[in-house]
């Protein structure tokens, strides 16, 4: 009876990731019923953990900008903007280890920048990052002359094994996803920075009058949310050994979208780090999964809205926002 | 003896709107001061100051005989001040535990949470304030208590951080009887243990059981302050009142 009742408080405090992993095996289920003979093949799976990592890079952070009660769109093109800043260096000549460190950086040194411009500047979220955005973006353009970046000397280095290469044929990105989906889980729960995100979301003049630095943590967020996509769109250019100017453009609603589907309601102050990474799932899935059923690609925007809607009603079974 | 806290000639303007004008006042070891005003006063917006929220536009804050630059309510608390504000600055989605941790949390180095001993400090903690509740325990979401049990969380906050003073503003606002004498114990007990507590009400009767001491604000300004031993009763007590707002302004 007490083992019972440990389940169940299990369940109930974990509501919403659990619901988020039930999304994403309902989702599987149904390609399964779909499409056996197309599921069965390991090179389907292979290919959709090609690029579901690099999500998890970007979506996991944005976990901790909605539930500080914010939003940020810029990381979009803070991704190609660190992507850039490492073909660039990469092309000088420098080690691409270097050129990693420097390219995570630049995109956290973004995420600063976006932040304080929001503090600071006393504007919404939503406005300041679409206006970084849209930025950022053209920047890549003018500079770039709209021309992508080549550099497939960096498949000689130790490195891209390392990151990029394949361990008994599945991709190693999926490796350092997890690794830093454990660190962020961490630092969403465990840590002190995480717990005053969580306050920030749910009650900004409270955690300002018991001490907490409201600013450093809104900026901290979004500094957060600039190294992952850093990650993301470095990630993204070694697999491809190419940059190009609209990197990262299509990621933009798509990993919102995860977030929302994984669990992390929209008012701030609650979220889920382990249901976004299932929400990454179900929606990497869905771009393959249409097709993979036998259905044209023309209908992946159409399920992918239905999922959202659906994954939302669903999340609403946890209970409205408490006051 | 330097006072415990000392204000002297705080400032505060919002836009056109002097909130407080050239406020002083003092509190020392082991007192209880009432601060007593009608709504607008100023009372909240002293409050503020006092712990951080607000920067005075002028004027000097001293704590035991220094004086503070760069005022803010992390220094405030470090200090060794703790507030149960009227709103009760609580996270309502969060967990009681993170609540009564919420911005002085219990940390290994490097910023990881000691999570086991905060929780069990913080069961210790609800039933010492009288959480009898098996249903409530460390872990269960503020949102879910009744508004006497969120000013237990808000005291049990104060408690743990053994502050020097605490500020109590409006506790006893929307508390039943057994509630408000539940904060009056605590009150007692805060000033027995030789630490200051500053207490701010509207209910003059209130005021009066619990106070040694009362400062009186009226439109941002330190109008009166006198002891106990000045008056009789709290119908005196608001003769007098009454008197030194007429004879000020």
């Amino acid at each position: 009876m007490k083992k019972n009742n440990k389940i169940l408080e299990f369940m109930a405090n974990n509501s919403r990731p659990l619901s988020s992993i039930g999304y994403f095996v309902l989702l599987m289920v149904i390609f399964f019923i779909g499409a056996p003979e197309v599921m069965i093949k390991v090179n389907l799976h292979q290919s959709v953990f090609i690029m579901l990592p690099i999500i998890v890079f970007m979506v996991v952070p944005l976990v901790f900008v909605i539930t500080a009660g914010e939003i940020d769109l810029s990381f979009a093109s803070t991704f190609g903007v660190a992507a850039y800043v490492f073909a660039l260096l990469v092309k000088l000549g420098i080690d691409p280890l270097l050129c990693l460190i420097i390219g995570v950086l630049s995109g956290g040194i973004i995420g600063i920048c976006v932040g304080s411009l929001i503090v600071y500047g006393k504007i919404s979220s939503l406005v300041a990052s679409l206006g970084a955005l849209f930025l950022m973006r053209g920047f890549l353009f003018v500079s770039s002359n709209s021309k992508s970046i080549t550099f497939v000397e960096v498949r000689d280095h130790w490195m891209y094994e390392l990151l990029v290469g394949k361990f008994y044929g599945f991709p190693m990105q999926i490796f350092w996803a997890t690794l830093f989906t454990i660190f962020s889980y961490y630092l969403y729960r465990k840590h002190v920075f995480g717990i005053h995100v969580h306050h920030v979301g749910d009650n900004a003049d409270s955690a300002a009058q018991m001490g907490i630095n409201v600013n450093w943590v809104r900026i901290g967020v979004f500094a957060y949310a600039g190294l992952g996509a850093a990650f993301a769109g470095i990630f993204s250019s070694l697999i491809n050994f190419t940059w190009w100017p609209t990197q990262g453009f299509g990621y933009l609603l798509l990993a919102l979208a995860a977030v929302f589907i994984g669990g992390t309601p929209t008012w701030g102050g609650v979220g889920t780090v382990v249901g976004a990474v299932f929400g990454v799932g179900v929606v990497a899935y869905m771009e393959t999964g249409v097709v993979a059923i036998g259905m044209s690609g023309v209908w992946r925007q159409f399920f992918n809205g239905l999922i959202i809607i659906l994954a939302v009603l669903g999340h609403r079974f946890h209970g409205t926002r408490i006051r | 003896m330097n006072s415990l806290i000392e204000l002297k000639n705080v400032t505060k303007k919002f836009g056109g709107i002097t909130a407080l004008k050239s406020a002083s006042l003092k509190m020392d070891k082991g007192e209880v001061v009432g601060l007593i005003g009608d709504n607008g006063a100023g009372k909240s917006t002293l409050i503020k100051t006092l712990v951080g929220v607000y920067s005075p536009d002028s004027g000097e804050i001293f704590i035991r005989g220094e004086k503070i630059r760069g005022w803010t309510t992390a220094k405030a608390r470090e200090a060794g001040i703790e507030t149960v504000f009227q709103d009760r600055a609580l996270c309502p989605q969060q967990s009681i535990v993170w609540n009564i941790f919420m911005g002085k949390e219990l940390k290994y180095p490097f910023g990881l949470i000691k999570e086991k001993k905060q929780i069990a400090e913080a069961n210790k903690l609800i039933r010492e304030i009288g959480f009898t509740s098996e249903l409530i325990d460390a872990e269960s979401p503020v949102g879910n208590l009744s508004g006497g049990e969120r000013q237990g969380v808000a005291i049990a906050r104060a408690i743990y951080n053994k502050a020097e003073l605490i500020i109590l503003d409006e506790p006893t606002t929307a508390l039943s009887l057994m509630e408000t004498q539940k904060v009056f114990d605590f009150v007692n007990n805060v000033k027995s243990s030789g630490r200051s507590v500053l207490f701010i009400g509207h209910n003059i009767y209130h005021v009066y059981d619990i106070s040694d001491r009362f400062i009186l604000l009226d439109r941002g300004e330190v109008v009166h302050q006198l002891d106990k031993d000045d008056v009789r009763s709290p119908e005196e007590l608001m003769k007098v009142m009454k008197a030194a707002v007429d004879k000020y302004h």
